[in-house]
């Protein structure tokens, strides 16, 4: 099993007839190896709480198989898989307090009660809930009902922790606090954890990889950094990054020894040809029409390049966000000092080679990165 | 500071004591009739002058019946033990069956589910007397007529449709992932069906009891036809007091009051948990 605790291998799920039913999840295959922490992302109706809940058991799984700990789980219950969970409604027990909610499999486990408490208290602290273990659920907000169902599936010892939103209803200072509190938690004890999220800020600060997920596909499985820098296709450059990737659909031309990329709007950007790296160069050439990407971040203003009209202009304390009509579409620049621009002013656009992302515009599939195939 | 005026309080109070009074004023009645003899319930006009006398309620404990044509014997007390048997005996088979059935409908999806939980339902809506004749000649054939069994598997009709049902909903309120919170801690279904599912749907399993008892007691038309006079719970039994010499309505009033007893003591220890189930609130996340 080349130490992975989980292996989906083709996994499909299907709510309604195998075949005729929505199709929830399509195909899915990805190793998780021990010890790493993994994040899946994506919007509603993605497809990763069902990917999750078929890992633990409580939805079937439609084909496919799911391997956990080297063992062929998919038909097994939840009791017999061995994994800890946490879940986005809370779901404690409503008549016991808090305490006893968190210490509940421990006690099943027939623990010495020092022991116990000894790790509810551990575990507590780390949560910021050691205050409120007396009282009874329906007592607590919504943020220390979420942490006391984080609480209970943490201080298991399980060989796969899932954890479903974990975060969703914390406060955002709270939230950054214990982001790196969990993550430290986790990596110290070693465990494996699989959490499901529709923030990308969580996900980058929590996982050390991301499975990306869009209509019940998995667009792509790779390091925050990775998804950042090589987007696979159109959805994940997309959907990762904030604000996100400026997408423009351009036709290639070559004039007088130089590439012009030719936008929409009529305005044209023209490249030295050895701004591209020769291969990146014969691939746009072969295609012709493309789609480039680009990062607001890597957008410049300069004294020459194609000319768009400033529509919105928000500084945000330690950035400016500045939008324009550029190319039939609208572009968005991030400057980390304040942009002296007005709305209605005419600014001109450059965009270096480096940071443009080209794809294929009928897959959506990635071509090149920067100066790299993809 | 307190809006309502001392006009609207008084209002309130007079509009709440009419309808008090309009709902007890009968039971009042009745346990007033039941400490008279037919000659003072009888009397044109009526007052609530009289002087009370136990001899109603004698003659229902001793079985001795004394009418202008003679004595007769009744067997209420008898009928009162066979109403306790019978819907007891009905309520407890219903949750027996009933229970695992509404957690089946409430939780598990499977073909034809729905199909099946409103065929039940629908046992509440043939006329009785329509599923009684075909029933009684099966019985007879069988025989299970005139049997406590043969009673209380025909109860069914009436108690398990109304547990399923009111116990389905409850079921399905407990969201499912406290049960998958538990099963995934290291559970079978069954512990968690009895630890988790159970406890929590305590105040409705209550009160579904409640009701199915209350509708068992009050059945007539099914122990009239199936059940001979040993077997004949108080609503049947209370026709003994329909005599050759007129309706003794002292009994009758006496014997409502007695048959009343059991429910209300039933009522009143079931009304604890109810309102605990009220109070324990938050299942919902």
């Amino acid at each position: 099993m080349n130490g992975a605790v989980l292996r989906l291998e083709n996994v499909d799920k299907f709510y309604g007839a195998v075949g005729h039913g929505v199709h929830a999840v399509r195909n899915v295959s990805m190793d998780v190896g021990k010890g790493d922490i993994i994040a899946l992302l994506g919007s509603s109706g993605c497809g990763k709480t069902s990917t999750l809940r078929m890992i633990a058991g409580f939805e079937e799984t439609s084909r496919g198989k799911i391997h956990l700990s080297g063992r062929e789980v998919q038909t097994l219950p939840p009791v017999k898989r061995h994994v800890a969970m946490a879940f986005e409604g809370y779901s404690l027990y409503p008549t016991v307090n808090v305490r006893d909610n968190i210490a509940f499999a421990l006690k099943a486990q027939r623990l010495p009660r020092s022991a116990v408490n000894a790790k509810v208290a551990e575990v507590a602290e780390m949560l910021e809930i050691g205050d409120i273990l007396e009282r009874m659920p329906n007592s607590l907000s919504g943020g220390q009902q979420q942490r006391a169902s984080l609480a209970r599936a943490l201080i298991r010892d399980a060989n796969l922790y899932l954890l479903d939103e974990p975060m969703g209803q914390l406060e955002p200072q709270l939230r950054t606090l214990l982001r790196g509190r969990l993550k430290h938690f986790i990596k110290e004890r070693g465990m494996t954890a699989i959490l499901v999220t529709h923030d990308q800020t969580e996900a980058n600060a929590l996982a050390d990889r991301i499975a990306v997920m869009e209509d019940g596909v998995l667009q792509q499985f790779a390091s925050p950094a990775e998804l950042k820098e090589r987007p696979a296709n159109l959805f994940t450059g997309t959907f990762v990054g904030e604000p996100p990737m400026n997408v423009f659909p351009v036709s290639v031309a070559s004039d007088d020894g130089r590439l012009v990329l030719r936008f929409d709007g009529g305005q044209s950007l023209a490249y030295p040809e050895n701004a591209f790296a020769a291969e990146v160069r014969a691939a746009l050439f072969a295609r012709g029409q493309v789609v480039i990407g680009v990062r607001p971040y890597a957008v410049r203003r300069s004294g020459t390049g194609a000319p768009a009209n400033v529509l919105t202009n928000q500084w945000l304390g330690d950035q400016s966000h500045v939008s324009a009509s550029f190319a039939k579409g609208t572009i968005i620049l991030v400057e980390h000092d304040r942009a002296h621009v007005a709305i209605g002013d005419r600014i001109l656009i450059e965009l270096s080679p480096a940071d443009l992302h080209v794809f294929d515009p009928e897959s959506g599939m990635a071509i090149s990165h920067g100066r790299e195939l993809a | 500071m307190d809006q309502t005026s001392t006009l609207e309080k008084v209002l309130r109070r007079v509009a709440i004591s009419l309808v008090i009074l309009f709902f007890m004023f009968p039971i009042f009645w009745i346990v007033l009739m039941s400490f008279q003899t037919n000659e003072t319930i009888l009397r044109v006009p009526p007052s609530i002058v009289f002087e009370p006398t136990l001899s109603n309620y004698v003659a229902l404990i001793t079985g001795r019946l004394e009418t202008q044509a003679g004595t007769l014997e009744v067997n209420f007390m008898s009928n009162l033990w066979n109403s306790l048997f019978l819907s007891a005996g009905s309520v407890a088979v219903g949750l027996i069956l009933g229970i695992p059935a509404a957690y089946a409908f409430g939780r598990i999806k499977f073909r034809g589910s729905e199909d099946i939980a409103f065929t039940l339902l629908s046992f509440r809506f043939a006329p009785p007397l329509l599923v009684l004749l075909p029933l009684t000649i099966y019985f007879q054939k069988i025989g299970l007529a005139d049997t406590y069994f043969g009673l209380i598997w025909v109860y069914q009709l009436i108690v398990l449709p109304l547990i399923l049902w009111i116990v389905r909903g409850y079921f399905e309120d407990i969201p499912a992932d406290i049960e998958y919170a538990y099963r995934i801690a290291g559970h079978s279904w069954f512990s968690t069906f009895r630890k988790v599912a159970l406890p929590l749907a305590m105040p409705g399993i209550a009160a579904a009891g409640l009701l199915a008892f209350i509708f068992a007691w009050n059945n007539f038309i099914f122990a009239l036809v199936l059940a001979s006079a040993d077997k004949q719970p108080v609503t049947v039994g209370a026709l003994a007091f329909v005599t050759a010499s007129g309706i003794q309505y002292g009994q009758v009033a006496a014997g409502i009051v007695l048959s009343i007893l059991p429910t209300l003591a039933l009522a009143l220890y079931a009304q604890r948990y109810l309102v605990e189930g009220l109070s324990l609130g938050a299942v919902k996340g």
